[in-house]
């Protein structure tokens, strides 16, 4: 176990290197000029354009850039933005917003999305089944741009249940719609496996060895069946949270919320090299460990799998 | 295993039956367990319905070993799950008779009363042990879960119990491997622990549905063996489903041959071994491979099985039977008393008998 996670950490480096090179290269190469519209409506003097060159090594060639970033990386600098904010302050500030959209968003997955799918999967055919399969089918197939817009609209600016927007505190009230907005289009993918699951795993041999015990059916089929049937949701939902984690660029952008998603967004449309690219590193430093704890997690669900 | 100890495991066990039977509400007459009394099963499936049981009946007494003996999709498998009350409902739909266990129909019973039966009073054994039992919990917590649904007993007893009967199936190094996953023993293994879970509650009947089918020839004759000893130890009602006869010959009391969802011959093991009744069972007896035949080509059953959605009208065997003559695909035979205590559902059993 301890071996397997070394070489996990270390598999992780190659990964990270070749991450963060590929980014860099794609914003090196993409057009436009990082100086544009930071003078107002004129252009830049060219004095002020030299210095900023100068400042964040941008007449070096592309490998010689990189390989400064990577200097300071390893020293756990993340650089400076364009705008002469620390991207490392920056990210840990939107990190602690994010961080709690997405687990309140997990929590809508865990909640509706499990239960819907149990109870699905035990009333087959019945109403309740089709009444949850058409519903899931619905959500999966509208945007969550559609899905947060109407549910602003309706809950938020008619009915006045919810705050239409999400203030710099990112409170859990605030939170509750835009993280079910989020959270849609996972809960209906969660409800479907958990359903298919369920299904599935009611006919097996020890699910009938269960009942032959004299078990309840509450025992075989809510401990029985359900314990087998999570294997697959639990890990659906450990890779959703690095997903989750990457930031939710169109939810954060409809509630107008102060995420990782919405700077990335915006460092983007900058062409804000630096930021994207710590923005980026940190993402897949984040989606590469919620991997690695999936994989530990399923060693845990799963007695079979064996990770020496 | 030291003796102490397995004489304790014995006292324990002397001690749970007496205890289970004055408890039990159920109380065998004259030692009679089970009776199945004209049962009838059909599935009902998209393709149609298939009469997979057409009136089956037998009775159990304790101590005794009634071998159910049929080819595959005889109806051995359904017969058990009817009994045991674990079919699949639907698509499965009893349709007639009764299944008594000490004259109380269990097919009418309330489900919680029913259920309350699996475990302490039948219990069942199944073919495939590794897919029966569940893979993510270990083996000595699925047998403790015996003492703590049933019994109520805490977590730490109910697992002292496990241990208990796992050294009693013979488990080596238990009290070590109680908490380990079934995929972690062998088949043999596996199929012990099985065993175990099913006599942890020493129930009156115990149902073992092909036990031994998926090991090795050697490992077969040791749970036989083992389903043996725990029998006489216990004074079970053993119903042993096999589709060899070579596997229980030594081992059952009487034998029921079933044929399309009926029974076609009963008789005790010694005689229906020595001359078989009915021309079916006749077939399978000629179809075991013998040691002193070596080389010689086995005499198989010609045919297939019928189709249990279209069986054939009369005789269900008249498409493959030797014997068939124009009255067989008119008269259903009946079971029929054709020598003192024996029973075969054939027009020209007497035929068959003599030579
Ligand atoms: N779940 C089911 N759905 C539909 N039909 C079924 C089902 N289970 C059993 N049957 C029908 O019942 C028949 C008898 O099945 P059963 O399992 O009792 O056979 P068996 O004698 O145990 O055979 P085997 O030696 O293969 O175990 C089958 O041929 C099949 O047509
Ligand atoms: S009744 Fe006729 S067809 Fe059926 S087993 Fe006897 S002889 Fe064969
Ligand atoms: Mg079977």
């Amino acid at each position: 176990m301890g071996k397997y996670i070394v070489r996990r950490l270390l598999q992780m480096i190659p990964v990270i290197l070749g991450a963060t090179f590929l980014i860099y290269a794609m914003v090196f190469a993409l057009p436009g000029d990082p100086t544009a519209g930071k003078c107002g409506e004129r252009p830049c003097p060219p004095a002020y354009v030299a210095k900023f060159r100068e400042e964040h090594n941008l007449n070096d060639p592309l490998l010689v850039q990189y390989g400064k970033y990577l200097g300071k990386l390893a020293q756990g600098d993340l650089g400076t933005s364009f705008y002469g904010i620390p991207v490392k302050e920056e990210l840990a500030k939107r990190y602690v917003t994010t961080g709690k959209l997405a687990l309140m968003a997990v929590a809508w997955e865990t909640l509706i999305g499990i239960f819907a799918g149990v109870l699905a999967g035990i009333r087959k055919g019945k109403f309740i089944d089709n009444l949850v399969l058409v519903s899931t089918l619905l959500v999966i197939s509208i945007p969550v741009f559609v899905i947060g817009a109407t549910l602003q609209m309706f809950l938020g600016v008619r009915m006045g249940l919810f705050p239409v927007t999400v203030s710099s505190q990112a409170t859990f009230y605030e939170l509750l719609l835009p993280s079910f907005v989020l959270a849609s289009a996972s809960v209906a993918y969660i409800a479907r496996l958990t359903r298919a699951n369920m299904v599935e795993n009611l006919r097996a041999d020890y699910v009938r060895t269960a009942i032959a015990k004299g078990l309840t059916r509450r025992r075989a089929v809510g401990l029985h069946t359900l314990r087998n049937s999570l294997i697959p949701v639990v890990t659906y939902i450990g890779v959703d949270i690095g997903a989750l984690l990457g930031g939710a660029i169109v939810t954060e952008r409809i509630f107008n919320i102060q995420g990782v998603g919405g700077f990335l967004f915006r460092s983007i449309g900058a062409r804000d090299g630096v930021a994207v690219v710590g923005t980026v590193t940190a993402l897949v430093v984040v989606y590469l460990f919620a991997n690695l704890l999936v994989d530990l997690l399923y060693g845990v669900l799963d007695p079979r799998i064996s990770h020496d | 295993m030291t003796t102490t100890e397995s004489s304790s495991v014995a006292a324990t066990r002397g001690e749970a039956r007496r205890q289970a039977t004055a408890d039990s509400v159920y109380k065998p007459k004259d030692g009679l367990l089970l009776e199945v009394d004209d049962l009838f099963v059909e599935f009902h499936t998209d393709d149609g319905v298939a009469k997979a049981i057409n009136g089956v009946s037998f009775d159990l007494y304790q101590g005794e070993t009634l071998a159910i003996l049929g080819e595959s999709g005889s109806g051995k498998s359904v017969t058990a799950q009817a009994v045991m009350g674990i079919l699949d409902m639907p698509p499965a739909r009893i349709t007639g008779g009764q299944v008594r266990y000490c004259g109380q129909d269990l097919l009418t019973m309330p489900d919680e009363q029913r259920r309350k039966t699996r475990g302490p009073e039948i219990s069942m054994v199944f073919q495939d042990a590794l897919s029966s039992l569940n893979p993510v919990f270990p083996v000595g917590w699925q047998i403790a879960e015996m003492f703590r649904q049933h019994r109520g007993m805490n977590k730490s007893d109910a697992f002292e119990r496990a241990i208990k009967l796992m050294q009693r199936v013979q488990i080596p190094a238990a009290k070590e491997r109680v908490k380990a996953y079934p995929h972690q023993f062998s088949g043999g293994m596996r199929q012990r622990i099985m065993i175990a879970m099913a006599i942890a509650l020493d129930p009156a009947v115990l149902i073992a549905d092909e036990p031994t089918t998926a090991l090795d020839v050697t490992v077969q004759a040791q749970i036989m063996g083992l389903l043996q000893e725990l029998q006489e130890e216990r004074q079970m009602g053993l119903i042993l489903i096999t589709h060899d006869l070579g596997v229980v010959a030594d081992v059952a009391d009487k034998i029921a041959v079933m044929y399309a969802g009926r029974i076609v011959e009963r008789a005790d093991v010694y005689d229906l071994y020595r001359q078989p009744a009915h021309p079916y069972t006749k077939g399978l007896l000629e179809s075991i491979p013998r040691l002193d035949l070596k080389g010689q080509n086995l005499a198989a059953i010609g045919g297939l099985p019928p189709n249990l959605m279209r069986i054939p009208p009369g005789c269900a065997f008249n498409p493959r039977c030797r014997y068939a003559q124009p009255l067989c695909t008119q008269d259903r035979p009946e079971l029929r008393e054709v020598l003192p205590s024996r029973e075969a559902a054939c027009h020209f059993s007497e035929e068959v008998l003599n030579g």
